[in-house]
């Protein structure tokens, strides 16, 4: 909703961009309901204006880049009054101290597809670049590194451009023969130079992965060793990668949303709640009270289990490998409400635009409260027996720590931003969807390092299981879905006598619901941190663009800079301790 | 003749219970985790060991093409025959008076320097990094270990004045258990037990979750599985002369009850070893070395010291 409050910060924006370069290079302000000032200024001023935006100015600090993505805007329709542009380069920038957002965009046009890179300003600039370029060819000047990040290194085409078909059928039929297999294998072999590693000190690198025990998923981290100490270190993504986003401009609204559970899998129906609440926006959807907080209580539910399977595996990789059968245990103890409740375990899919599923079942209260019981009385289990414990104290306390500086720089965010003491969470700084409604702390650290990340997680379930018990007992009355036309589908009976009912009926089930044409966004702290849809409609049935911007995927950036000159068992400790999924990572 | 197939069936025994301690250990571990471990053949899944062999054996034997390959076959070889061999010195029913008797204990700690060996040859032929690593791990750390392995014994050769186990268990019997005088040096001896063969915490050299399995990363098949049951076979080993050396041995009592009581006593400290590995976390590689040195040899030596001491006085 654009409402005053954003006004007066896009007033104020505006003010002090005009005034330090001039009217002619602030192209536009783009109104949307995003709520944040979108403004487009000029290419060959973007750097000096985010660097000004960071450094320069006093009144308006911007702390940390928190997404940068491109929209390739040569097949849009509905484009009334923005500037010409083939793609849009996106800004998304964040200040945490104000609580506040500003999205810059920047037009290409074609040929000249090139802009400033800005790792100068932000290091976590560095894997977006690669990767708007590694999806639309957009070549970034000054970008130390820049080579394909998600894509095979020989691949051939920029996959989310407009042009590049999203099937498989569209495509030549894929032979692999000894040539391409030998060119293939050859490209993934270790050139030191290629990642910023000297080879002059004759030391040893090590490939951790993209199969490793503790690695987590594919995930591969080059190690420049000596002996056992790191010397240097390149993290490696990209072996995970599934085209969500060009999925997501392929499918319907309503069909996409299975494949947003499986961004984090450990994260259910969190996933859902960024893209639903986006389209809830778009097409003006008030949920029900009673929808909001069984949302609630579903997505604490399923923080619990993916912060379950953090303390498992974390642990495991410190070496206790007995927590990690305790905890998924625990996480038994979730599915069995999930199921019971959704009808699926992992990937329940079970929101809906403007509501639910399904009510919730018979017998559930009590299924609830037993699991309350349980996982309480385990917490303690696993502080006293494992977070006490000298050993593993002995190996997390200050190790791999970093400042709330550092982490914003990385754009690192949820728990393992608030380790640093930083105070983040936007289920209480932007509430959304009936967070405002139940109390809880927000658990913070104090040294940033292994230990503090790890029983920060602790302490959420904790509140987690705060924010259950409230909801639970305050679920009020009334409708789990709203009476929408482009939510719910015409009713049975009208459908079946009413010519008209059934065209309509006939539509949405056909081709889908249609939105209007507009752009949206919303945040939520997910499990792993803040989780982001971005989704443009063009007034079609299915998104123009899909941006998911992912808590894992800044979370692994700072892995060369922190771990420098750590030991092996402290890189294992840390990569723990980050708790991502390569799934979110790579997308 | 009779001899032979005593040594024969001997050696057999030995390799059934080390196969055996696998079927103990995952049961154990399961009863503790939470989980039921193998219970599929045979009564509660007695006869898995003997399933788990039959494949170990008909697994392809090789041999990776980039690896050195003579050592590479060698190390889990050396690794085996040297555990073996330190069961002579423990009394028994076949030899009561060997040569080797009298040097006893010296050769136990002979034959673990000698088992570095397979380690290290293991980790150097594989021409991985992980078992590269893992080996200089594994060297790095067993150098450290033998020092005061050693020592936390040297209370027990002085006070009983002989090398040789029969000597030292009968003057326990005769006078009082080692435990008692020399707790130190069980302690210690424990830890360094532990280290010995390998196992969590001290598993330093494989830690599955840094270096994916260490120095035994590129075998398969029969060679991997003479590490494997040499590692068990030698907490049996270890087991055994702990019993042997501070809990009086067999001789604590007579007839049936001493069997039985001297496997219990046994059996305690191999369940001791899997309860460690079930409940604790892994040090760092340079913790453990460090504890080595600034703990557990300063101790000892004050312990030889103090025993050292004492046996001056009460001989005057």
């Amino acid at each position: 909703m654009f409402n005053k409050q954003v006004r007066k910060q896009e007033q104020m924006v505006l003010k002090i961009l005009y005034k330090k370069f001039g009217k002619k290079n602030i192209l536009y302000s783009q109104k949307t309901l995003m709520g944040i000032p979108v403004v487009w200024v000029k290419k060959n001023k973007m750097f000096d204006i985010i660097k000004y935006l960071r450094n320069g100015n006093k009144q308006y600090k911007i702390d940390m880049l928190y997404d940068l993505h491109c929209i390739d805007e040569r097949l849009r329709n509905n484009r009334k009054n923005l500037p010409k542009a083939d793609f849009t380069v996106v800004y998304h920038l964040l200040s945490i101290k104000d609580n506040k957002d500003l999205i810059i965009k920047v037009a290409v046009i074609e040929p000249n597809l090139v802009i400033p890179s800005i790792v100068k300003i932000w290091q976590n600039a560095n894997w977006y670049e690669r990767e708007v370029y590694d999806m639309f060819g957009i070549k970034f000047y000054g970008h130390p590194n820049l080579r394909r990040v998600l894509m095979p290194l020989n691949w051939k085409g920029y996959p989310l451009r407009k042009d590049y078909p999203s099937r498989a059928t569209e495509f030549k039929v894929l032979k692999i023969n000894r040539y391409k297999q030998y060119k293939e294998q050859n490209s993934l072999c270790l050139i030191p130079d290629e990642w910023g590693l000297s080879n002059k000190k004759n030391n040893m690198f090590l490939n951790f992965g993209p199969n490793h025990p503790s690695a987590h998923g594919a995930f591969r981290i080059i190690m420049q060793l000596c002996g056992e100490k790191i010397e240097k270190c390149m993290p490696d993504i990209g072996y995970h990668h599934r085209g969500a986003e060009k999925m997501g401009e392929r499918q319907a609204w309503h069909s996409y949303l299975p494949y947003t559970d499986r961004i984090d899998y450990t994260g259910g129906v969190i996933n859902n709640l960024p893209y639903i609440l986006a389209i809830e926006k778009i097409a003006k959807i008030q949920v029900t009270e009673r929808t909001k907080i069984i949302r609630v209580m579903m997505m604490e539910i399923f923080r619990i289990n993916s912060h379950m399977l953090f303390l498992g595996t974390f642990l495991q990789d410190l070496g206790a490998m007995s927590t990690v059968f305790f905890t998924f245990t625990d996480r038994q103890k979730c599915y069995e409400i999930i199921e019971s409740i959704t009808g699926f375990r992992m990937h329940p899919a079970w929101f809906r635009i403007g509501g639910l599923a399904h009510d919730l079942p018979k017998g559930w209260y009590k299924l609830i409260k037993n699991f309350i019981k349980w996982i309480n009385k385990r917490l303690k289990e696993y502080n006293k027996a494992m977070m006490n414990n000298y050993i593993l104290r002995k190996r997390t306390k200050f190790i791999a720590s970093y400042n709330t500086k550092e982490a914003l720089e990385w754009g690192i965010t949820g728990p393992n931003l608030r380790a640093t003491g930083l105070n983040f969470d936007v289920r209480k700084n932007r509430p959304y969807s009936g967070y405002d409604k139940v109390e809880f702390d927000i658990p913070i650290g104090t040294n940033g390092d292994v230990f503090d990340r790890a029983n920060i997680r602790i302490e959420e379930m904790y509140q987690s299981l705060r924010i259950i018990k409230q909801c639970i007992n305050n679920i009020p009355e009334g409708s789990i879905k709203m009476e929408q036309h482009l939510v719910t589908p015409p009713n049975r009976n009208k459908m079946l006598k009413n010519i008209e009912t059934l065209i309509t009926h006939f539509l949405q089930m056909s081709w889908g619901t249609i939105l209007e044409q507009n752009e949206n966004f919303q945040m939520i702290e997910a499990t792993k941190g803040l989780n982001s849809y971005y989704l443009i409609s063009d007034g079609n049935a299915t998104s123009y663009r899909t941006r998911i911007r992912t808590p894992s995927y800044p979370n692994l950036q700072h892995l060369s800079t922190i771990m420098q000159g750590a030991y092996i068992p402290d890189m294992i400790a840390h990569i723990a301790s980050i708790d991502f999924v390569m799934a979110d990572v790579d997308r | 003749m009779n001899n032979i197939i005593k040594h024969i069936i001997f050696i057999v025994v030995i390799f059934i219970s080390g196969a055996f301690m696998s079927f103990i250990e995952r049961r154990a571990l399961g009863l503790w985790q939470d989980r039921y471990g193998p219970n599929r053949v045979g009564l509660f899944g007695i006869f898995q060991f003997i399933a788990d062999v039959i494949k170990i054996i008909f697994k392809e034997d090789w041999i990776p093409p980039f690896s050195d390959n003579k050592l590479f076959v060698f190390s889990p070889i050396i690794s085996l025959i040297t555990i073996i061999l330190s069961f002579i010195i423990l009394p028994n029913a076949i030899n009561n008076e060997t040569d080797l008797n009298n040097v006893g204990i010296l050769f136990v700690i002979a034959m673990a320097g000698i088992n570095v060996y397979s380690i290290l040859f293991a980790g150097y032929s594989s021409c991985n990094k992980y078992a590269l690593i893992g080996a200089i791990r594994a060297s790095a750390q067993s150098i450290s270990y033998e020092v005061f392995i050693g020592l936390s014994l040297m209370g027990i050769v002085s006070i009983s004045g002989s090398l040789n186990l029969i000597n030292i268990i009968d003057y326990q019997n005769t006078h009082f258990w080692f435990l008692i005088t020399q707790t130190i040096g069980f302690i210690t001896f424990l830890i360094s037990g532990i280290c010995v063969t390998h196992r969590h915490p001290f598993d330093q050299p494989e830690a599955e979750q840094e270096l994916a399995d260490g120095y035994h990363i590129e075998y398969s098949g029969m060679k991997w599985g003479m590490f494997f049951i040499s590692e068990y076979v030698n907490i049996i080993l270890i087991s055994i002369l702990i019993v042997n050396l501070f809990f009086c041995g067999y001789k604590s009592c007579s007839g049936l009850h001493l069997l039985i009581l001297f496997i219990t006593k046994i059996l305690v400290f191999i369940v001791l070893f899997i309860i460690i590995r079930a409940s604790i976390p892994r040090p760092k590689y340079y913790q453990v070395m460090s504890f080595c040195w600034k703990y557990c040899l300063p101790l000892n030596l004050i312990n030889l010291l103090l025993t050292g001491i004492i046996i001056l006085c009460y001989n005057t």
